[in-house]
């Protein structure tokens, strides 16, 4: 019912990713104004998915305007001269399609998906909207507020949500990992139509995009057409490089978040590497034993044995820009300290570093991959998205069809090796969330009255 | 899976959309899936997918939290919830590891009208995911330290969703529409409600529902008729039979007034839920109830809902309008956050909607949009095999019809704009409502 969960069940993804074995090939193109142009054909239904990605998300922002390539993103929808506000998803539905947006740390993708014969006006619109936006103040400030109640939902009104954007702040203090993609509210409330024409200027133009197609389409039959459509799109500056990088952590940082909350819950995240380095594959197979099923290590010890825990889970990206953190959480059972919660997440990792996985434990983690990259295959939008993410953060889509060849090489030592190397103390921030009772006492007080008609 | 992992943590490191994620695309434009029953009254509906080496089995329970006693809501759900939590071969971790070995998914859950399970593997694997959900369905264990821990579990659960409160405000709306029917309760039912069950009523309960015959059977994906027949044959062709309950179709009573029920909770935004009674699925006006509902708060951006609260009001990141329809008549509502300080401002723009709809007629426009949305996009409507076989197993469990996968786009399309105004009226009642607010409640001041 809310969006929050559809866009979980496509960010899964991100810690599956697959290899299209059977699957058609990728074909890639580079148009003359340095647009990459990645074709599948998936002749399996009558359905297309157009993406658009930017290599542009947060980490791109300056101190003071945290949120602007998200708040970049909702503009987008707000028209340009050809197509004027309200027309753009109005046009995509009424050809029976979906369009959509998001925004990360290290990206920014729009898509339509749609009926394969409709494809034209999909990449029609978005080329469109590559160097046509119109920005607007009214609009901006309409929009400003929908972006504020984006974060109150998302973030102030979550607790968990919370921790997570602390747990950033901590662990980031010169990259701008440190601050969430929704913005913090004076930056939102400071963002001018300036910055936001500045930052379209700098990101969004074609030698910084990546177009992809995943559907019933023939490659050497639309090409021509996206030539048509892109090409005269000017070259845009080359976007300068991401000069902050985050030193190395010496020595845990660790913090409280105190606030109304019905249960606790903790996090601890460890600063890895990203894509670029080969441990990163031991990393993911290390997720993978720590937390994909009930039979794994974390579900079957804090949910299982000890009850102490009513959810648990670790997580880690290898695709990611710059390197990011691999991290735990886990939601505290009623009645149960957080700090025996943190003890048993730290036994599990002191396990990990003193013995050697049994091959039965590294056997199934592989499988789940090599499953779970049939599974992806099932859907243009998700086989899209996971070429979009990887060429957008720099690893390239091939990378993908590297996936499952490296991750059948990890062996149990590489396992421990990486678990001895980045899931140390020195290297993490813990955050705890503490429920503590709400300001106005009288908690929950409910009192149904009937009214005048 | 006993729990999701929490939402938040991935959406907001991932990062956040412009509007509500949708369906993906489709997986076959023509859908014609055989049907056969089983000797022992298994209602099995096969469709071949040769593209890719996968097989879901999606078994549908006829029994929900509907079935529910009263003072035991929850019930359904811990017996779905312990599906998979011990057979009498298998202990909760083997079915677990078993499971993982082959990187399938394993899952069981009830909502109000049925209860699902089912199971996702790849072709090699599909005799062992037969297998395992044949185990699951017919020699659960209902072992004592089991019931024990997942209870436990749940109420831990419970707890958590308070902090949600669109979780908290939906628990009270439906107590408001559904007063006195079986929809009244949460599927996982209240702190109350599932401390009093026992594993004895557990036991009872999959004794008197889970048979054969009330078992909707869905297989799709790479195997044929021929093996999927035999495999049906193999491991759910000795279930036995029982007599099953008969039902009681019930109707809820409309809210003869304006009913508000605030909620104190020290938030920056208020949750507002607004609505009433609805219609069951099976009910002939549900198709122009589908294109009202479009027009109104369903269509994304092309709704009046969300042009006029959030395009140009900015009140919200979200709105949408809902019509639950199910086995017997659902419910209708619109949800919203907005930040304390508008509250009524917001009320006031659903209320104004909605009675707006019911007093002009649409554009002929407003009509040919939705119209061409909602038959253009149903084929991505089945945008994994999961997803077809859900919907499958609903179009047979709701009666529909497998001309459903042919017919939808013509019963949009004779929908008038006559029948949309008919609709709202009837199906719409800006006067009694419930309406609940959660959030601070000082600051909000809700007009009554």
């Amino acid at each position: 019912m809310m969006p929050l969960f559809l866009l979980i069940a496509a960010s899964s993804l991100l810690f599956a990713l697959a290899s299209p074995a059977t699957a058609t090939e990728t074909r890639e193109f580079i148009l003359s104004n340095g647009m990459k142009v990645l074709l599948v054909e998936a002749p399996k239904a009558p359905v297309v998915t157009v993406q658009v990605w930017y290599k542009v998300g947060s980490r791109n922002e300056v101190m003071g305007r945290a949120g602007l390539s998200h708040m970049l993103e909702h503009m987008m929808f707000k028209g340009t001269v050809k197509y004027p506000k309200g027309t753009f998803s109005r046009l995509i539905r009424k050809n029976g399609g979906i369009d959509n947006a998001f925004t990360s740390q290290d990206f920014t993708a729009y898509f339509e998906n749609l009926a394969a014969d409709r494809v034209e006006l999909a990449l029609e619109m978005e080329a469109d909207r590559m160097q046509g936006l119109v920005l607007d103040m009214k609009e901006l400030t309409t929009e400003r507020e929908v972006v504020k109640e984006e974060r109150r939902l998302r973030t102030e009104d979550d607790p968990q949500g919370a921790l997570v954007e602390a747990l950033f702040a901590q662990a980031y203090l010169s990259h701008p990992y440190h601050w969430p993609v929704i913005g913090w509210f004076n930056d939102l409330d400071a963002m001018t139509l300036d910055d936001l024409q500045q930052h379209y200027d700098t990101y969004y133009s074609p030698n910084n995009a990546t177009l992809i197609v995943v559907g019933d389409i023939k490659a050497d039959s639309l090409l021509p057409a996206i030539k048509q459509l892109f090409e005269p799109i000017p070259r845009g500056p080359e976007p300068r490089p991401i000069a902050t990088m985050e030193p190395e952590q010496k020595g845990e940082r660790r913090f409280l978040l105190k606030r109304d909350a019905q249960v606790a819950f903790v996090m601890m995240g460890y600063r890895v590497p990203n894509f670029s380095s080969e441990d990163s594959y031991a990393l993911d197979i290390l997720d993978s034993i720590l937390s994909h099923g009930k039979s794994s290590r974390l579900y079957q010890s804090l949910v299982y044995e000890q009850k102490s825990a009513l959810a648990v889970g670790a997580e880690y990206s290898l695709l990611q820009s710059d390197p990011g953190l691999f991290y735990f959480y886990a939601l505290v059972s009623p009645n149960q300290k957080p700090e025996l919660v943190e003890k048993s997440l730290n036994r599990e990792i002191k396990r990990l570093q003193t013995d050697l996985p049994t091959e039965l434990e590294l056997q199934r983690a592989k499988n789940q991959v090599e499953a779970s990259h049939i599974f992806e295959q099932d859907s243009n939008f998700r086989r899209a998205m996971l070429l979009g993410q990887a060429e957008s953060v720099g690893a390239g889509w091939q990378k993908i069809d590297q996936f499952v060849e490296r991750i059948r090489a990890v062996t149990a030592k590489d396992i421990q090796r990486v678990a001895r190397q980045y899931l140390t103390e020195d290297n993490r921030t813990v955050g705890t969330l503490i429920p503590v009772p709400p300001k106005q006492p009288g908690t929950p007080s409910s009192a149904a009255r009937q009214g005048k008609p | 899976m006993p729990t999701a992992r929490p939402q938040t943590i991935l959406a907001l490191v991932m990062g956040c959309c412009a509007w509500l994620w949708a369906a993906g695309p489709s997986l076959a434009a023509e859908i014609a899936p055989t049907k056969f029953t089983t000797a022992n009254g298994i209602t099995v509906l096969v469709l071949e997918q040769h593209v890719l080496p996968i097989v879901e089995v999606h078994a549908l329970i006829k029994a929900g939290s509907a079935q529910d006693p009263p003072e035991k809501a929850g019930l359904a759900n811990l017996v779905a919830s312990l599906l998979d939590e011990g057979t009498t071969t298998r202990t909760s971790k083997q079915l677990a590891e078993q499971i993982d070995f082959i990187g399938g998914t394993l899952e069981a859950k009830a909502s109000e009208d049925f209860t699902t399970a089912s199971i996702r593997a790849l072709k090699k694997d599909a005799d062992l995911g037969f297998t395992l959900l044949a185990d699951m369905l017919q020699r659960p264990a209902f072992d004592k330290q089991e019931f024990n821990r997942i209870r436990t579990q749940l109420l831990g659960e419970m707890a958590s969703n308070n902090d949600d409160p669109g979780h908290i405000a939906m628990k009270a709306f439906n107590q408001l529409v559904f007063h006195g029917h079986p929809y009244r309760w949460p599927v996982n039912g209240t702190e109350e409600t599932l401390s009093k069950i026992s594993l004895a009523d557990v036991q009872s309960f999959y004794g008197r529902e889970y048979s054969p015959s009330r078992v909707i059977l869905i297989i799709v994906g790479d195997v044929t008729l021929h093996q999927a027949a035999a495999l049906v044959q193999t491991h759910f062709g000795t279930w036995k039979k029982i007599s099953a309950p008969t039902r009681n179709q019930k109707n809820s009573l409309p809210i003869e007034r304006k009913t508000v029920q605030l909620i104190e909770k020290d938030l920056t935004q208020s949750t507002i839920v607004i609505g009433h009674g609805g219609l069951a699925r099976a009910h002939p006006d549900f198709y122009s109830v589908t294109v009202m509902n479009y027009i109104l708060g369903a269509g994304g951006f092309s709704s009046r809902l969300m042009d006029s609260i959030r395009d140009k009001q900015g009140l919200a990141y979200g709105i949408m309008s809902h019509f639950d329809a199910r086995l017997m008549p659902g419910s209708f509502w619109v949800n919203l956050q907005t930040k304390t300080e508008t509250t009524n401002q917001a009320i006031t723009g659903v209320l104004t909607e909605i009675k707006s709809i019911r007093d002009q007629p649409v554009s002929d426009q407003e009509l040919a949009e939705a119209k061409s949305f909602l038959a253009g996009s149903f084929p991505l409507r089945f945008d994994s095999t999961a997803k077809l076989a859900q919907v499958l197993a609903q179009v047979e469990f709701y009666g529909l019809g497998l001309e459903y996968f042919t017919q939808y786009p013509k019963w949009i399309d004779r929908v008038t704009k006559e029948d949309v105004q008919r609709v709202a009226k009837q199906y719409l009642d800006p006067q009694r409502y419930a309406l609940v607010v959660v959030g601070n409640l000082a600051k909000a001041k809700v007009n009554r």
